[in-house]
């Protein structure tokens, strides 16, 4: 019988003793999230600003499109981008199968429909009338642009942090993609499925329990910056 | 003189519906130009093309003497600012809301918070720099969206309805600053209103505004001594009639406008009238009044609308009136609608045109 309690003895061991191999796993598990969440915010806070702030034809097609890609299975995902990037792909000679470039591509792919669709939706809930205003105190169209986000700044913290959230926890793309090298590709998701087919509890639970933390944390962080008044003031001042 | 404005066949359509037809209009140097006309007359989107907020059907807008155009709009827009009649505040404190077109406009932030407590002293706002915008009261607010206007230093200064939403006070205030701004600063204001007594007194010119045409131009005086004629158009402007004025014999004038409705007036006039009365100069019960004044009128009210601190109601007495009071007011008598009510003004309160 799986020995639970010294496994997670063990692991808080590994925790407190900043054992290497994980704390390794963790550091690649948050940057590449947050360099994918970085690409995605890049492209798709323009795309959603175009979604909220301009009528065109198409535009509910579009805004549909992204928001049941939300839900896509990480490892459907992953399937289409491991032929992708794969020798014999479109983009084979790129040669980033099995690299941290592919997973970070990836999982920014994977976040993108999540965060325009916040997105879209904060600043569609944005006094129509700041665009028109900030324009006639002088505002170009990126400044009025971008005082619109500015008011929508909790949904640009909520789209950015529920993002971030999936891109941490997700399998699919980091396995496939990524493929799960030791010390290179690994990230806490694909891990914890490593050492757990492995029968080394004692890690995989330890990362469990990371990812668990980094994931309550994030929650915590979104809760606070609601409250935070003084987050949001930061955010808010005006550019010089 | 001067013109630093100007529409020339200007129209305006969204889909069908054509909002602005054929306009003309020179707004001169100096000036406060007022535009009167009834809700949905097209006041709103004829400033809104003056700030280059919205671009022209067909027609040409210059500004300064430049045509405006497409490559040009930003640099003219500069220019020229609008204050909405809806009070609209960036989410941050007074200081940012006000300062904002300043930082766009690059001003050292020395020169910017001088300016700044310059404008908020103006609009009796100083030492309100680090409060929350969006948590002061509604004069104030609309106050911040004055000095944020000011602060800019336009040539051309554009109004929309910039009293209506504010008590009696607030609006006299704001009217005194518009007053002083136009004079000190000779900054050229454009103001859209539906309030008789603001474009009695404060403009230099008024434009009539109806159906999306400019039906007549000209000074107060002028348009006032023959708007009767022109009352058809106006019918919406509220608390204005027409009627028949006969001598009451005791040295007072009634004037009969319809459906057993008399208005007693002091003025002494015979024949076909206009008037109109200022809601707020209407006194409302829900108890018959015993008042010196001479007008007194049982109805129902017909219609509510919030707007912030005020309550602007439609009593329908056979005619319908308009009447604001306070929100407190408000509550306090625990109105509703269809409820019966009493209404009072003095035969002196009402301007016979």
């Amino acid at each position: 019988m799986v020995d639970i309690v010294g496994g997670i003895a063990k692991a808080l061991q590994l925790i407190v003793t900043g054992d290497p191999t994980l704390y390794g796993i963790v550091y690649r598990s948050l940057f590449f999230s947050g360099i994918a969440i970085i690409l995605a915010a890049l492209w798709g806070t323009p795309i959603a600003m175009v979604l909220s702030l301009k009528n065109f034809r198409g535009k509910t097609i579009v805004k549909t499109f992204f928001n049941s890609l939300i839900g896509i299975p990480t490892v459907v995902l992953g399937l289409v981008l491991y032929l992708i990037f794969s020798r014999g792909g479109p983009l084979g000679v790129l040669g980033l199968l099995y690299t941290p470039g592919a997973i970070i591509l990836g999982e920014a792919i994977l976040v993108t429909p999540i965060l325009i669709s916040i997105l879209t939706s904060a600043i569609e809930a944005v006094d129509p009338e700041i665009m028109s205003l900030a324009k006639t105190l002088g505002a170009s169209e990126s400044q009025a642009s971008i005082a619109v986000l500015k008011e929508a700044v909790s949904g640009v913290l909520l789209s950015n942090i529920a993002s971030f959230n999936r891109a941490i926890a997700e399998l699919g793309v980091a396995l496939l993609v990524g493929g799960n090298i030791a010390g290179l590709t690994d990230v806490l998701t694909t891990a914890i499925s490593r050492y757990t087919a492995r029968g080394e509890l004692d890690l995989a639970i330890a990362l469990g329990i990371v990812l668990m933390i980094i994931v309550f944390l994030i929650n915590a962080v979104v809760i606070m910056a609601r409250k935070a008044r003084w987050l949001l003031t930061i955010w808010r001042m005006p550019q010089q | 003189m001067k013109v630093l404005a100007e529409l020339k066949s200007v129209t305006k359509a969204y889909g069908d519906k054509i909002v602005l037809d054929s306009v003309n209009l020179q707004v001169y140097e100096g000036e406060i130009l007022a535009l009167l006309g009834p809700n949905g007359s097209g006041k709103t989107t004829l400033l809104k093309m003056l700030a280059l907020l919205e671009n022209p059907t067909n027609g040409e807008v210059s500004i300064a003497n430049g045509e405006v155009t497409a490559k040009n709009t930003e640099k003219i827009r500069m220019l020229t600012t609008l204050v909405f009649q809806k009070t609209t505040l960036f989410s941050t404190s007074v200081y940012n809301n006000v300062a904002y077109g300043l930082k766009i406009r690059k001003i050292p932030k020395k020169t910017c918070e001088q300016e700044v407590k310059k404008v908020l002293e103006l609009v009796k706002l100083q030492g309100f720099e680090n409060r929350s915008a969006k948590k002061l009261s509604g004069g104030e607010q609309q106050r911040v969206t004055i000095a944020r206007a000011l602060a800019l230093k336009p040539r051309l200064l554009l109004l929309d309805e910039p009293t209506a939403n504010l008590d009696p006070k607030n609006a006299s205030m704001l009217e005194g600053i518009i007053a002083a701004v136009n004079r000190e600063l000779e900054t050229t204001i454009v103001m859209a209103t539906h309030n008789m007594f603001q474009a009695r007194t404060l403009p230099h010119r008024i434009a009539l505004i109806s159906d999306g045409r400019i039906t007549e131009i000209g000074e107060p005086a002028e348009i006032f001594s023959k708007l009767s004629r022109n009352l058809v158009s106006f019918a919406d402007i509220e608390n204005t009639f027409k009627g028949n004025a006969y001598a009451t014999g005791e040295g007072t004038t009634k004037i009969r406008v319809g459906n057993d409705v008399e208005v007693e007036v002091t003025v002494q006039k015979t024949g076909e009238v206009s008037f109109f009365i200022n809601p707020q100069d209407i006194i409302l019960s829900k108890t018959a009044l015993e008042t010196s004044a001479r007008n007194v009128f049982k109805g129902r009210i017909a219609e509510i609308s919030d707007l912030g601190n005020l309550v602007k109601l439609k009593v329908n007495v056979g005619k319908t009136f308009a009447v604001q009071i306070t929100k407190r007011s408000f509550i306090e008598m625990g109105l509703n609608l269809n409820d019966e009510v009493y209404i009072a003004f003095k035969a002196s309160s009402v301007q016979v045109l």
